[in-house]
């Protein structure tokens, strides 16, 4: 008997990316096999045509959900048209859709539920400014002495999850800064995640004040949120 | 009765007169309006009752029955507050529910119509 191909759907989050969630939706679209889904989190600029245009399908959020809410819209489509694969990667143009073969390949193979890309695996050449690497450090503490993974970049946005997975995030997946939380919801699935190495890029160099007040601000949301989600139940 | 007793009365009977009246007109939720109405219930009752207000002081301790009265005061607008932010929390996902539903029906629609 012959398998049916894995269905596999590319998931970008956009919010005002009018400029630049053209360029990889085409390269999807020209390239690869996969279906492409563009989550427009509520801008009003012209994101959701210019994705369209590309050949992206578009869901268009009446308001701004956060990174997280918009993700999570992503997986409730992939779960409610059947697909068995989410790759998300950003539209922004950090992450490089040439890499999304190499992170899909443990889950094509079967031997992981959620393939995370790093910046930190192998020589991938990221050069990130200090705050970011002292954050992303902490983090990585963290959840190493929580979950037992052995994680090197626990605040990667590109990632792929398999059907489980999905199913589990379209009804809970954190709203705000949603990776980090993601991997206490994957070790208390039992799920097995692995890491990939891939090339990431900094929108931005240099920090002013106002990003430094939300990094910590970040940090400690995030923390706070990783804690209670050790102890919080789901249902 | 001095004056300061019949303020307290008139105030806080006022004020349950209003809650009750915004709950009529269905400006204000039964749920919501069950703090409030106690709230100043409990004022009332301790302005017509003031032994009562010293006796519950020195139960607890404290030497100066007006400072047991805002010591109430202040737990109850702790109280109020905390209720606020579930209630918030609350309408925030379900927000959040309601407009992935909006989208993943506009995506639905899109699809059938063309």
């Amino acid at each position: 008997m012959e398998r049916t191909p894995p269905r596999i759907l590319v998931v970008l989050p956009a919010y005002r990316e009018e400029r630049s969630i053209g360029g990889p939706v085409r390269s999807l679209r020209e390239h690869y096999p996969y279906d492409v889904l563009v989550v427009n989190d509520g801008s009003t600029d012209r994101t959701s045509e210019a994705a369209r245009e590309a050949g992206a399908t578009v869901l268009d959020l009446p308001c701004n959900l956060g990174i997280g809410g918009a993700v999570q819209t992503g997986f409730q489509f992939a779960r409610d048209r059947g697909y068995d694969i989410v790759v998300r990667i950003d539209g922004d143009g950090q992450h490089e859709v040439e890499d999304i073969p190499k992170v899909l390949e443990p889950i094509l193979a079967g031997k992981a539920d959620a393939v995370i890309g790093s910046r930190f695996l192998g020589e991938t050449g990221y050069r990130g400014s200090i705050p970011r690497i002292f954050g992303i450090r902490f983090f990585r503490l963290l959840v190493n002495l929580t979950t037992g993974y052995r994680v090197t970049d626990p605040t990667s946005g590109f990632f792929a999850i398999n059907r489980r997975l999905i199913e589990f995030y379209s009804n809970h997946y954190p709203s705000d800064y949603p990776e980090v939380d993601a991997y206490i919801l994957m070790h208390r699935l039992k799920a097995r995640t692995v890491e990939v190495p891939v090339r990431m890029y900094d929108r931005t160099e240099g920090i002013s004040s106002i990003t430094a007040f939300r990094a910590v601000y970040y940090m400690v949301k995030v923390t706070l949120s990783y804690l209670i989600n050790c102890i919080r139940r789901f249902g | 009765m001095n004056r300061v007793t019949l303020f307290a009365i008139c105030a806080s009977a006022g004020f349950l007169l209003y809650i009750l009246e915004m709950v009529r007109r269905r400006k204000l939720r039964e749920e919501y309006s069950i703090l409030w109405l106690s709230g100043s219930a409990l004022i009332l009752v301790l302005s017509l009752k003031q032994d009562w207000l010293v006796v519950l002081a020195h139960a607890v301790g404290i030497v100066y029955p007006p400072s047991f009265l805002f010591l109430v005061g202040i737990l109850f607008i702790l109280l109020i507050l905390i209720h606020f932010s579930i209630a918030i929390s609350k309408l925030h996902m379900m927000n959040k529910k309601m407009a992935q539903e909006i989208a993943l029906m506009k995506a639905n629609r899109e699809e059938n119509a063309g």
